[in-house]
């Protein structure tokens, strides 16, 4: 198979480009690294990411690391298959790209944290999150979410009209934190709350990470 | 003028921009945002970026914020002017977006505190930096910059043979903390330390930085 994804559940940027790839249809070998015996930091890995991390992406002799930039090469690649990612309209892209900033540095760092404490602890040694860590980030995540609040008012997806790689990019942080205390905050925010459910309903959502349970 | 910069000389994200505007030889005007006065928190500035942060940008009717979309956006739109900051091929340019975004994700937290704490709280408050995390920080540079030892000894730039978008990227700070101490972590690899002469000798950088000290 050209297209190989090295990765592993509970990884947010292996998510990433698995939804990337549903959106478009495309057939890939998922090749699991298991994060619990330290395999993403062994020398067949770091050949693939020098960082350690998962993805680590292959489709034929292009090797690319990095969830958003994998997902930017699937989006342009195959630009004709599946859902368009990516506007044709270089504006309505560059509006695009607005929010797949955002979502890199103000989401990613509201919810990165409440992520390790309330999944991944718990995944992995069976920890309850930290109260005072969880109720601070909390407070972070919803001044974030108010500013979504106001844009998904003035448009049906971040991007804008159509659904894009900037909303596709907050599915599986969405995903994860919906399953945990962090629902309530996206609830309260009735446009954050519409669009949530929008997205995670999606084909390429419900195929990746199963029918939302809530 | 059609484009407008809202920024500060102090911001290294309006300087990432005003350095693509240099590359591509495009006129702009640079309204100043005054950082002391908390102007970017006021509510003209939360319209045009609802984080209160700089830079937020305009082109014509565009209104976009969030630096590196920005650049994306001035490389693509203004492709066939001046400096090619993406490249055409669609495979090379999928690995200068790789390093794009080891620069924002892997780079840019790093650095940001060390520029905070040597440049910022100088300019800003007449203060020092705090000892122990400018020692953290700087053990942490030292190994991202291990890695971009590594991947610069296999080719002259972060994406492949030509100058892009992922080295720009990175000119602000490293422009700041060559001024520094900081400077003994950049020249302490031999490959890291030509890349960054070659970047900080560009006419580009030169004309939107002036003529490097060191």
């Amino acid at each position: 198979m050209a297209i190989k994804v090295y990765g592993s559940d509970f990884s947010i940027g292996t998510y990433r480009v698995l939804l990337c790839l549903a959106e478009k249809d495309i057939d890939f070998e998922l090749v699991t690294v298991h994060l619990a015996s330290g395999e993403h930091k062994k020398p067949h890995i770091l050949a693939r990411n020098p960082f350690g991390q998962i993805p680590a992406f292959e489709d034929g002799d292009i090797k690319l690391f990095e969830s958003r930039a994998i997902a930017q090469y699937i989006s342009r690649t195959y630009a004709d298959k599946g859902t368009c990612l990516i506007n044709m309209d270089p504006k309505k892209a560059a509006l695009e790209a607005v929010w797949i900033e955002v979502e890199a540095h103000h989401f990613n760092r509201a919810t990165t944290a409440l992520m390790w404490e309330l999944c991944m602890k718990q995944f992995l040694f069976g920890q309850n999150g930290d109260e005072d860590i969880v109720n601070a980030e909390e407070k972070k995540l919803v001044s974030v979410l108010d500013v979504y609040e106001a844009r998904l008012s003035e448009s049906k997806y971040l991007g804008g009209d159509s659904f894009s790689l900037a909303d596709l990019s907050h599915a599986p942080m969405i995903k994860h934190l919906m399953g945990t205390e962090m629902k309530r905050v996206f609830d309260a925010q009735p446009h954050v709350s519409a669009w949530v459910a929008d997205i995670l309903s999606r084909p390429a959502c419900v195929k990746v990470f199963g029918v939302p349970v809530y | 003028m059609t484009i407008k910069v809202y920024g500060s000389m102090f911001s290294t994200a309006t300087l990432r921009v005003l350095l693509c505007l240099a590359e591509k030889d495009i006129d702009f005007e640079l309204i100043t945002v005054d950082l002391a006065s908390q102007e970017h928190k006021k509510p003209h500035m939360l319209a045009r970026n609802p984080f209160g942060q700089l830079p937020a940008f305009e082109d014509g009717d565009l209104k976009l914020f969030e630096s590196r979309a920005i650049a994306r956006y001035i490389s693509r739109t203004y492709a066939g002017k001046g400096t090619d900051l993406i490249n055409p091929d669609p495979k090379k340019a999928a690995l200068e977006d790789v390093w794009l975004e080891v620069e924002a994700h892997k780079f840019d937290p790093v650095v940001g505190k060390l520029v905070w704490e040597l440049c910022m709280k100088r300019f800003l408050f007449g203060q020092n930096g705090d000892e122990d995390i400018v020692n953290e920080e700087e053990k942490k540079l030292g190994s991202v910059l291990d890695v971009y030892e590594a991947r610069l000894s296999e080719s002259k730039y972060l994406g492949g043979d030509s100058f892009s978008l992922a080295d720009l990227s990175h000119a602000p700070m490293t422009n700041f903390l060559m001024g520094t101490e900081m400077k003994r972590v950049f020249n302490a690899r031999p490959h890291v330390s030509a890349w960054v002469a070659d970047m900080l000798a560009r006419p580009a950088c030169v004309k939107v930085f002036g003529v490097s000290a060191y």
